[in-house]
């Protein structure tokens, strides 16, 4: 029988995020549906870098610790979960959760959708090697690409993942299968696949995509929607920040949708909240792009029904593109950071006078260096402070980007000298190398991409 | 007065793009700020962050503007060498812009 209205949490936005919003949603939200998303685009990548040095790795590595608390919830309240947990590794990610069952002493049905990683999926390509000229040009990323003076070559890619759309989750919602665990899929498209699964709505009804894909959009950055990053303890105060619900959506079938959140957890959903998160990351409110539909989220309505309740309404869709976007990591550099810092008297004075110095000695030694002054330019990379307020202690921080770590090192090491060499006072020292993996986007015809799915039972 | 005092933003970030929305309070200030807060105006005001074009999209349905800056985050997400890559505190930024009623 066709429900009347189903209930989606999203427990999770992002692959750090706290673990017991989505526990409290499990226990308390009266869900039908779990959502985790925890994939970002550079997050894909450095799965495959895990995966490449364990076959058995490759998945979230927050997914043991989410889905042990979270099963014996799932089971006793019949909620079906969907994540992308899965990252770069979907039926490694599906046969850890069976093992997680097993030991619970638990008989459930897990899918893993695969599909999306198109080096591996290549038909003959056994050696997993990447060509940028198999694939069609992405918007400003070909000039990236084919720079002129820093090419990205394709020995230097490490992952390509199509984003899928609804597809292989919707085979996998028919399966029964009671987790699905994804790589890499469009975010609202998590959310969109249980209401096609639910509502019976046409693939080709693109009004109702568009709706879903709103209501997914609103939802997919959690806390962003609960009053988390909106709060400001000024001008927008939020109450018990520290224990803040994640949201639900209970949608109806004509896709019309109520945001809210777990009573008596932290937090406030109302016009405000939505507002900011509706508009979260979009470059076209006309044409919101997702592998489903073609989204228009000016037609969007909002409109508070209670307290912490915001109905959403009106999104609207035209039938979606032809291609698919596929997200390309690659080895891009080595980054060398430091920092110092200067409190008291001339402060200012003598992190600008340590940075000159690391600017004589570090700029022929690494391909772009920079320098700001955390407390005075660093964060906006400059200022609309008035020219009166003198802060009391400013950090020095520096950054360089190398083609070796040897060379990324390097600023550690000058700006650690900078301890006995001068200028004086300088304390607090920190130093990091990290790999920087790149990230440009492509597109790839829809015929070249095949959603799949596996099952396993425990 | 300043921006902040009467509107809220969010920022986000795609490749080099930073999308920074702009939300009255008191959504009466909506025509207010569609007839203030110009393109030339946020580009003068964010002269030292964005290189590249801005665009603004109305939404009187939900009484917001969105202003889409290219060019705007030195590279992007995963390779600018900036503190901080995504751009997020930028949303700061726009609200400090002076204003007068």
């Amino acid at each position: 029988m066709m429900k009347k209205n189903i209930r989606i949490g999203c427990g999770a936005g992002f692959s750090g995020d706290r673990l017991e919003p989505a526990l409290v949603l499990a226990e308390k939200g009266d869900l039908d549906y779990l959502v985790l998303e925890c994939l970002a685009e550079r997050t894909i990548a450095l799965a495959q870098k895990r995966r490449l040095e364990d076959p058995t790795k490759g998945y979230d590595p927050l997914l043991e610790r989410r889905i042990a608390s979270l099963l014996p919830l799932l089971m006793k309240n019949n909620i079906c979960l969907i994540t992308n947990m899965g990252a770069a590794n979907p039926v490694a990610a599906a046969q850890k959760i069976i093992e997680i069952a097993t030991s619970q002493q638990v008989h459930i049905k897990v899918a893993a959708v695969t599909g999306d990683d198109v080096i591996s999926g290549q038909a003959g390509n056994p050696d997993r090697a990447f060509h940028f000229a198999n694939f069609l040009p992405f918007a400003g990323d070909d000039k990236i690409i084919h720079h002129e003076q820093h090419p990205i070559s394709n020995e230097q890619v490490i992952s390509a993942n199509a984003y899928l759309g609804v597809e292989g989750i919707l085979q996998a919602l028919q399966s029964g299968a009671q987790v699905i665990v994804t790589g890499r899929v469009a975010d609202p498209s998590l959310f969109l696949a249980p209401m096609i699964h639910e509502f019976g709505w046409s693939l080709n009804d693109y009004n109702l995509l568009g709706q879903g894909t709103v209501v997914g959009h609103l939802l997919e950055c959690a806390g962003q929607v609960t009053g988390g990053y909106f709060a400001d303890p000024v001008k927008k105060p939020v109450e018990n920040l520290a224990e803040l619900g994640h949201p639900f959506a209970e949608v109806s079938a004509d896709g019309k949708a109520i945001i809210s959140k777990v009573a008596g957890t932290g937090g406030l959903v109302n016009l405000q909240t939505a507002k900011e998160q509706l508009l979260y990351e979009v470059v076209d409110p006309h044409a919101y792009i997702t592998p489903d539909v073609v989204a228009d989220f000016t037609t969007v309505r909002l409109k508070e029904t209670g307290k912490d309740q915001v109905q959403v309404s009106g999104g609207t869709g035209r039938q979606k593109l032809p291609t698919y976007k596929v997200s390309v990591g690659y080895k891009a550099f080595y980054l060398g950071e430091a920092e110092i810092s200067y409190a008291g008297r001339e402060a200012v004075s003598r992190a600008r006078l340590a940075g000159d110095i690391i600017k004589q000695r570090l700029s022929s030694q690494v391909d772009e260096l920079r320098i700001d002054q955390v407390g005075i330019n660093a964060t906006h990379r400059t200022s609309f402070a008035d020219d009166t307020s003198v802060p009391y202690e400013v950090r020095l921080r520096v950054a360089g980007r190398s083609k070796a770590a040897a060379g990324a090192a390097l600023v550690g090491e000058e700006v650690e000298a900078l301890y006995t060499n001068g200028p004086a006072a300088g304390g607090g020292v920190r130093k990091y190398v990290t790999e920087v993996i790149g990230i440009v986007s492509v597109l790839t015809d829809r015929a070249e991409i095949f959603p799949t799915i596996t099952i396993l039972q425990s | 007065m300043k921006l902040y005092d009467i509107a809220h933003s969010r920022a986000g970030d795609k490749g080099n793009t930073l999308t920074l929305s702009l939300i009255p309070y008191d959504e009466a200030d909506y025509e207010f700020l569609c007839a203030t807060i110009t393109v030339a105006r946020v580009g003068a005001h964010l002269k030292d962050i964005v290189s590249g074009e801005i665009t603004r999209f109305e939404l009187p349905n939900i009484s917001s503007l969105l202003f889409v800056c290219s060019n705007a985050l030195m590279s992007g997400v995963t390779t600018s060498l900036t503190l901080d890559t995504h751009g997020k505190s930028l949303s700061y930024a726009l609200l400090e812009m002076e204003i007068a009623r």
